[in-house]
């Protein structure tokens, strides 16, 4: 293939590039099922393709920084296509189409436009690799998020009276959870200067040994902060459990329910809690 | 976590000789777990781990330097500190390992406590040579 | 060599750690304390930690011989404003800083060493007078 013929294609193309677009743009639109109409993917891909022809133009190495532009068109769009719910085929396909659009362009006929085409549709399908490669990444990055925010969302920490915060745990436990707990109960003692905090474990399933260190950890550090925790919402079967495992609560109050707890803990700060903003 | 294909930038070489060099280590380790975007909780636990290894360096080792860098392995990045010494060295590392040991007028929870708040932990010593003590910590 | 001050408040001493501690300087505080409690017959130390990033075994073990020390000289101490990441940090490095009281902040710190005093002279079961317990 020669320069020359590479040139005389991208040429071709950029005096047929309303065409070419509208082409591809439709084909892709048929292949969302609605979800983006043909006039917005022409918008989309108008400097995606001129991306592609400038970097054809100065040069054929996909990997190289030629194609910068197109691949930051790319990875902009592949991110928008994995946030907007698009399955990976569908966002691969919005690239792939592009051959098929130009191929139409193609006098298929004439041996140099037809190697030039291969050479370009390679191009293509490097960038259609990366695309895929944004795509995933962006997918993970998605889920560690919503990870992150499940975590936030399902430990809250609440204040309960003046001078007391309540962590209601429901679910399962881990150690990065648990981690997320201890983090947010003790910010909170600072934050609103509480003396006490319950921990309401009603909706945990199951208690084990680790589980159960990691409460004593967040229990001494709480002390060694100046608050004392309370647990509460220990169900009869964890209770079997704990006894069984031989785990030492040693002196941490345990209460049966929430209730039970915070009536303890108003006793206990001299009765009147209401008036007991500072002491 | 393995240690392969790990990328390191710029060493900070720090001489231990006395009480400010431990604080000047704290405070190198604190910047490098920040640049290596460690929660707060963990930048923590690396200074204080930092902290210790440090003045054992100076208390038990006589002396010696400390190698604080952050790294990257496998897509996260972390920090990496080096401690060594060409002190008197220790005789049974598994049982200057253990809770409660201790030579001096310590806790005796220096290494071994050291150990628990970081991710790596390696220590080579050999009597009459030198320790040298290598710890991690990866970001979440 | 830098010496961390003393403040006397009533009869209650407040050390506030602003620095980055060096080894040296905790000893000396350490010196610095019993010798004031001696001379001003004070019955609380309060010592506030709310400017320390970590609190490593060294700084550990002068909060408690501090503790100790003026328990023998007849006076209570508590150390107060202990930041969560440092809390979490000495539960995993393993010290339990026994015999040492706290409290979330100076505020608090001074109130609790107010009951301690009264529970002293008059009811020996008064409220919490609690201690860090660990392990």
């Amino acid at each position: 293939m020669s320069d020359q013929d590479a040139r005389a294609l991208v040429a071709q193309l950029r005096d047929r590039r309303d065409q070419t677009v509208a082409a591809w743009a439709k084909a892709v639109a048929a292949s969302l099922g609605g979800r983006a109409s043909a006039s917005e993917l022409t918008t989309e891909f108008e400097p995606l393709f001129d991306a592609v022809l400038d970097g054809a133009d100065s040069g054929r190495d996909s990997s190289g920084g030629d194609f910068d532009q197109a691949r930051a068109l790319l990875a902009e769009m592949s991110r928008s296509r994995a946030r907007e719910g698009y399955s990976p085929t569908e966002t691969a396909i919005s690239i792939f189409s592009l051959k098929d659009a130009i191929l139409a362009e193609v006098d298929t006929a004439d041996a140099g436009a037809l190697t030039s085409f291969l050479a370009l549709s390679r191009v293509i399908d490097a960038l259609g690799l990366f695309t895929f490669e944004t795509y995933a990444e962006a997918r993970n990055r998605i889920i560690s998020e919503q990870g992150v925010e499940l975590m936030e969302l399902s430990t809250p920490v609440v204040k309960l009276w003046n001078g007391v915060v309540g962590v209601p745990l429901v679910g399962t436990l881990d150690s990065a959870r648990t981690q997320v707990v201890t983090e947010k109960l003790l910010q909170a003692l600072v934050d609103t200067g509480s003396e006490y905090a319950i921990i309401d474990i009603t909706g945990v399933p199951a208690v084990d040994t680790q589980v159960a260190q990691h409460l004593l950890k967040t229990i001494v550090a709480a002390r060694l902060m100046g608050a004392e925790c309370i647990v509460s919402g220990i169900r009869p079967q964890i209770a079997q459990t704990i006894v069984a495992l031989g785990i030492e609560f040693g002196d941490i109050v345990t209460k049966a329910s929430l209730a039970d707890a915070l009536s303890l803990v108003i006793s206990r700060s001299g009765g009147a809690p209401a008036s007991r903003g500072v002491v | 976590m393995s240690l392969t294909r790990e990328e390191l930038t710029a060493v900070e070489e720090l001489p231990i000789k006395g009480d400010a060099d431990v604080v000047r280590v704290r405070q190198s380790m604190r910047s490098a777990a920040i640049s290596a975007a460690l929660s707060l909780v963990d930048q923590t636990k690396a200074v204080t781990a930092a902290s210790e290894l440090a003045r054992n360096t100076l208390i038990h080792g006589g002396g010696g330097v400390a190698q604080i860098e952050t790294v990257s392995a496998q897509g996260r990045r972390g920090v990496r500190a080096a401690f060594v010494d060409q002190g008197p060295g220790i005789a049974d590392i598994d049982l200057a390992l253990t809770d409660g040991f201790t030579t001096g007028t310590g806790l005796g929870l220096g290494l071994s406590g050291s150990r628990r708040l970081v991710d790596g932990f390696e220590i080579e010593s050999v009597p009459g040579e030198g320790t040298r003590v290598v710890i991690h910590k990866w970001a979440r | 060599m830098d010496r961390i001050p003393i403040l006397k408040i009533g009869d209650t001493l407040v050390v506030t750690i602003q620095t980055d501690l060096q080894d040296q300087i905790a000893v000396s505080l350490q010196e610095d304390l019993s010798e004031r409690i001696v001379e001003t017959g004070a019955r609380g130390v309060l010592i506030d930690i709310t400017a320390l990033e970590i609190v490593d075994t060294f700084i550990g073990r002068m909060l408690s011989t501090i503790a100790s020390i003026s328990r023998v000289l007849d006076a209570d101490t508590v150390v107060v404003g202990m930041r969560p990441a440092v809390a979490i940090t000495l539960v995993e490095l393993g010290l339990s800083l026994k015999g040492i009281r706290t409290a979330l902040d100076a505020e608090k710190g001074m109130a609790l060493l107010s009951r301690l005093s009264t529970a002293d002279d008059d009811q020996p079961d008064a409220p919490p007078a609690r201690s860090a317990i660990g392990e």
